[in-house]
């Protein structure tokens, strides 16, 4: 369904349009097996908790999504129309696989999960969160994060 | 997506990121990535079925094994096919509104008796389901509608209202009204695709020609942030075909 051959006329031409950042090499970490990592989800979709102040237009900032929040105590704010959201309101973990994550460390399959996980506002341009992510890759390493799960929506 | 996983890699993190849309991945090249064919707005592919999650889970880890990069691999598996037209029989009876002749209410008396009838189907819902999603501006629903009103008559340039400035406010209101229809919609107990529930919305509601009429009227207006939003951030583009719209109206 998100092939751009299945799009409708629109949507196909505004995602082939959208200008993305070039980058002239991808870093690399060497990664822990993940029955060794301690892990944390980023989402992009404009995730929140109940009472947070909703993401606006060209929101650069995060959102703290602490890994005892309840079900019920997660809403969105995303700016864009351009996604199914019936999805989310079924069942949080097609957005932001927490319970999941969970059950793999309980499993063994995962070494820890981190205690907070983060939303940005994935309509804004990537390299107005730059500074933001930088900032936030500190307090993912205080919180012994070395390995971090990266959802869109 | 992938640009975090540029930022964060660099910063020492190891990265795996869902990749919905493989042409902007194919630009951008983050260090690992995993394609999944779903539906935008579901990167785990299938809502309350965790085997199914799981399994799109254990695929973005096993890249963390991949010795070197940028890596994409494709998800080899494709959700199943959704609620058929036929599973979606009982919610199109369940949401047939009882609309009166044209002319008998304004559009603000139609949409508030919209609102009353699937009052109980919104309840149901979050009974059942545990939870809702709506309420992000924190307003009633009568009053999220009543905001999107306000803004066919005159916009408005006043004091802030839950906090929000009137743009944020119309921007999570017109959110907060969709939410509230599909949720009311969508308690059926089984899964179903996004698709048969927008077009029934935008169909067949009069909160869709609210919407619409709100659209319509921001795009008129010479504040920029207001054209955007009306005209890009209100009616999502896979609707604008049947619904007449483009780009500029």
């Amino acid at each position: 369904m998100a092939r751009l051959t299945d799009l409708d006329e629109f949507s196909r031409s505004a995602y082939e349009a959208m200008e993305m950042p070039t980058f002239a090499s991808t870093p690399w970490v060497a990664a822990k097996p993940a029955p060794d990592a301690r892990i944390a989800i980023i989402s992009t979709a404009g995730l929140q908790r109940r009472g947070d102040r909703p993401f606006s237009i060209d929101s650069s900032d995060y959102r703290l999504l602490p890994g005892d929040t309840a079900a019920a105590d997660l809403v969105m704010s995303h700016i864009s129309p351009n996604f199914d959201r019936s999805g989310f309101q079924q069942d949080h973990n097609v957005v932001l696989p927490i319970d999941r994550l969970n059950e793999l460390a309980a499993e063994g399959a995962v070494g820890s999960v981190a205690s907070i996980h983060y939303s940005f506002m994935g309509a804004t341009h990537p390299a107005k969160m730059e500074r933001t992510a930088r900032r936030l890759a500190g307090l993912l390493k205080q919180d012994r994060v070395d390995t971090v799960l990266l959802v869109p929506v | 997506m992938g640009a975090l996983g540029h930022y964060l890699e660099s910063e020492g993190l190891a990265t795996a990121s869902i990749s919905l849309i493989r042409l902007h991945t194919e630009k951008i090249r983050p260090p690992r990535a995993l394609w999944v064919p779903f539906e935008l707005g579901r990167p785990l592919g299938v809502p309350g079925d965790p085997a199914f999650q799981t399994r799109v889970l254990h695929a973005l880890l096993d890249l963390l094994t991949v010795q070197s990069g940028p890596v994409l691999a494709d998800y080899p598996e494709d959700t199943p096919q959704a609620a058929s037209e036929s599973d979606m029989t009982g919610m199109a009876c369940l949401l047939r509104l009882d609309a009166p002749p044209v002319g008998e209410e304004t559009l603000e008396e139609a949409v508030l008796r919209e609102i009353r009838e699937l009052h109980p189907w919104y309840d149901l819902a979050s009974e059942r389901r545990g939870r809702t999603t709506f309420g992000v501006c924190g307003l009633p629903i009568e009053d999220v509608a009543r905001v999107l009103f306000g803004w066919l008559s005159e916009p408005s340039s006043g004091p802030e209202i839950a906090g929000l400035a009137p743009e944020e406010l119309l921007k999570v209101a017109s959110e907060d009204l969709k939410t509230f229809y599909f949720e009311a919609a969508g308690g059926q107990p089984q899964p179903f695709s996004g698709r048969p529930l927008a077009d029934w919305f935008w169909g067949e509601t009069v909160a869709a020609r609210l919407l619409l009429a709100v659209r319509e009227r921001l795009g008129r207006d010479p504040d920029p942030v207001r054209r955007r939003i009306g005209l890009g951030l209100t009616i999502p583009r896979d609707q604008w075909l049947r619904l007449g719209l483009t780009e500029n109206s």
